[in-house]
């Protein structure tokens, strides 16, 4: 091991904090970062062991504090803690070892990365003398990691390891939240280092701005107060910003009477039974939300970030409308929209700067601009049609929000049609419910994630709502639902079909079907059945509700296989390249082809 | 038919002061990869006593838009201290340093050593048939002088890149 650390058992030195000189005891590296997670409370670590991670796996072994959960796969193990992150607001703790293991965390990462998720990700890496000499299972996972990860570590000396962890927490936590990768090499996790219980030291250099500067809140009220048509947009910031931030938006909105809309990620924040509540908005929102964002005369955005599926085409996008844009990332400011007023800072905080200001003031009359929205909603923008034949997707995700809505459960999704139609026709009405994919959009998400949700809330009906394409990209976390005693639901809408694929190759590219059937599908109820789950199929209407109901009533893990309509398209939709003002809705001509520059965008 | 659109581009200078950590620079370099930024020049070295902290000065061209946005995308690396883009701040200093390496016998050599004296170039090596010169200066001056020298048998040019500081009292 050379000079660099002393590698003895047990060793107690004196060392020095502060000036003043205190007894400690020498610990490994493997050991430090044991404690360091236990001392940020961390419960559940998700991970996968591996030959550059042994000496980890060893100092958890018979650990009280923190409780290992191991997954099938490296994804899952990403995906879970995701979903922990996401129900709990707390942040997720993953541990894989080197090359492969990291490799196969990626995707997780960096969706973590596109959705603002907490996540501390431990990687083993090969001892340090062996980097860079193409060893067993030897990536470069800083390397690769860089531009997914919010920030990275390689960890050369177990006397840096607790700092490190320390502000690893602190990055992924604060700020606009994201993943922080340290990856340790395993001589250093053998490695001693004097250890000590105190808060280690370290410089803080990540302070990120949380308060808005007055001068800008109160643009923003003026701007608000005299608004004739204002919309709020709200974004998976007000999630990440925590409980506080959800209250304050719904105060303003009752103070303002703004009409609400929301991103994918946002749902949850506005409750979907409030009368101002217009859905969500973008390429698969409603009519209402989309045509109230394109007439507004404000738009107040609030932790969102004009992503290309919100605002389709640019130059088209709100051209009459003054934009706010509240959020904690100066980046996400005039990134794609130029905005009239950025207030950088976090949502809770801005929100209640400006309700501050606000105090008694009254709000516009907003009843025309309330009426123009009510002749939008008439368009019934979410309706479908009646089949006698097969099950409607949409009615089923109707149904199981029906049965399940008084137990207020956790929905995750995996991506496609069906995340869309859960989007569409389930209703949140709290945040931290709603676990979803949204901006890398990886199919996988949903199973993994439902896992985290019900290990971080055990009382919960966590329902994993799927298709038949994206379960089986992660279906071996099965076993670790089996194995830990989850009663997770998948219910899959099963069309056999990768049905937005389907359905994009038929509105441009004249239904030539490249690829995108399921063929040779597993019987879904026979593998959960060979998991220890239970499995239901639901093949007509009339049996819908019933398997819905037996699916809650089993205590354990269930798979519905609920086989749908197979060419239902998801709708209201606007199409690549569009304006919201052109959405298509159930029943208009839409199968054919586009120009180069539609088909260009993604 | 689509074809690939440019939109009018500016060039910007941009110092940033970072921790002087393992991976910073790659960090910096492969955020301009990953989000599709240009990089006409870079430079880096540490600046304090105990070097802890780096000035790494880019240049760069691109939209207005895109520049605010390295701007920001700069600023959310958590070893960055602080970007400041000299071009938007105000009048600023820039330098370059070249060597330029000139071979010829007879009346071109007397030229490049006399054009090399009207430049303030330096000649740091010679030999019966060749000169290098050392020279700062903007790089305007130095693609002057490098231009002039091609005629008079250039053999190779190396160039630091540019480092750049706002003009007057105060620290940018």
């Amino acid at each position: 091991m050379g000079a660099r650390f002393r590698m003895l058992p047990d060793w107690r030195v004196w060392h020095r904090v502060e000036k003043e000189w205190v007894v400690s005891e020498e610990r490994s590296g493997a050991n430090i970062l044991v404690e360091s997670l236990a001392k940020q409370g961390v419960e559940f670590v998700f991970g996968y062991p591996g030959g550059a991670v042994l000496p980890i796996y060893d100092a958890l072994f018979g650990e009280e504090r923190i409780r290992h959960i191991l997954v099938r796969h490296e994804a899952g193990a990403a995906h879970a803690a995701e979903g922990y992150a996401r129900s709990t607001g707390k942040p997720g703790v993953v541990l894989v070892t080197s090359g492969p293991g990291a490799t196969n965390a990626m995707t997780g990462i960096a969706d973590a990365f596109l959705d603002s998720i907490p996540l501390v990700v431990i990687t083993g890496q090969v001892p340090t003398a062996l980097i860079g000499s193409d060893a067993f299972q030897e990536a470069d996972t800083v390397g690769i990691s860089r531009h997914c990860t919010k920030h990275n570590y390689l960890v050369k000396d177990p006397a840096d390891l607790a700092a490190v962890v320390d502000e690893a927490f602190q990055i992924a936590t604060t700020g606009r939240p994201g993943p922080v990768l340290i990856d340790i090499p395993k001589d250093v996790q053998i490695a001693m280092a004097a250890w000590s219980d105190a808060p280690p030291q370290r410089r803080q250099r990540y302070a990120p701005r949380t308060q808005g500067a007055s001068e800008e809140i109160e643009q923003a009220v003026e701007m608000i107060a005299g608004a004739r048509a204002p919309i709020l947009y709200t974004g998976g910031g007000v999630i990440n910003s925590g409980p506080r931030a959800t209250a304050l938006l719904r105060e303003l909105q009752k103070k303002t009477g703004a009409p609400v809309t929301s991103t994918l990620m946002g749902l949850g924040a506005f409750p979907a039974d409030n009368p101002d509540w217009l859905g969500m908005l973008g390429m698969h929102g409603t009519y209402e939300a989309n045509m109230a964002m394109n007439q507004s005369d404000l738009i107040v955005c609030v932790g969102a970030r004009f992503d290309d599926r919100v605002t389709g085409r640019l130059d088209a996008f709100a051209p009459n409308s003054r934009k706010i844009h509240i959020d904690i990332d100066r980046s996400s400011i005039n990134k794609t929209v130029p905005v009239d007023l950025p207030i950088i800072g976090d949502c809770a905080q801005v929100l209640e700067q400006i309700l501050d200001v606000w105090g008694d003031r009254k709000a516009q009359d907003l009843t025309g601009w309330k009426g123009r929205i009510d002749t939008w909603r008439e368009r019934k923008s979410l309706s479908f049609p009646a089949n006698a034949d097969a099950i409607m997707p949409q009615l089923a995700i109707e149904r199981l929000f029906e049965l399940t809505k008084d137990k207020d459960p956790i929905i995750s999704t995996e991506v496609g049609q069906h995340q869309m139609w859960a989007a569409q026709h389930f209703h949140f009405f709290s945040p931290n419910k709603w676990l979803t994919s949204g901006g890398l959009g990886t199919m996988g998400y949903g199973l993994p994630a439902a896992i985290g949700a019900q290990l971080g809330n055990p009382d919960s009906l966590v329902i994993d709502v799927a298709g038949d394409a994206s379960i089986q990209m992660n279906i071996q976390e099965l076993g670790t639902a089996t194995q830990y005693r989850l009663p997770v639901k998948i219910f899959i809408l099963n069309n056999e079909w990768m049905g937005m694929v389907r359905q994009w190759q038929e509105l441009t590219y004249e239904s030539r079907y490249s690829n995108s059937y399921s063929d040779s599908l597993p019987d879904f109820v026979k593998l959960a059945e060979a998991y220890g789950w239970k499995g239901i199929r639901i093949a007509k209407e009339s049996e819908l509700d019933a398997g819905i109901q037996a699916m809650i009533d089993y205590p354990g893990p269930v798979i519905v296989d609920c086989c749908v309509h197979n060419e239902a398209n998801c709708f209201p939709m606007i199409p690549s390249g569009a304006a919201h003002t052109e959405m298509i809705l159930y029943g208009d001509t839409v199968a054919g082809t586009m120009d180069d520059e539609a088909k260009a965008l993604v | 038919m689509m074809h690939i659109k440019h939109e009018a581009e500016e060039r910007h200078v941009l110092t940033v002061t970072v921790d002087n950590e393992a991976g910073i620079l790659a960090k910096i370099a492969g955020l301009f990869t990953a989000r599709g930024y240009n990089i006409d020049s870079l430079t880096v070295a540490d600046i304090t006593e105990n070097h802890a902290v780096s000035r790494i000065t880019i240049v760069t061209h691109g939209p207005p838009s895109q520049i605010d946005q390295i701007h920001a995308q700069l600023e959310r690396l958590v070893p960055v201290h602080k970007v400041v883009d000299l071009t938007e701040s105000g009048p600023f200093v820039q330098r370059e340093l070249a060597l330029i390496k000139v071979a010829g016998m007879g009346e071109k050599r007397v030229e490049a050593l006399r054009i090399a004296d009207v430049f303030r170039a330096k000649p740091v090596d010679t030999s019966t048939s060749s000169f290098i010169f050392e020279l700062t200066g903007a790089p305007d001056k130095i693609d002057t002088f490098v231009a002039i020298m091609r005629e008079l048998g250039l053999v190779e040019v190396g160039r630091t890149g540019v480092v750049g500081m706002i003009r007057g009292a105060e620290e940018a």
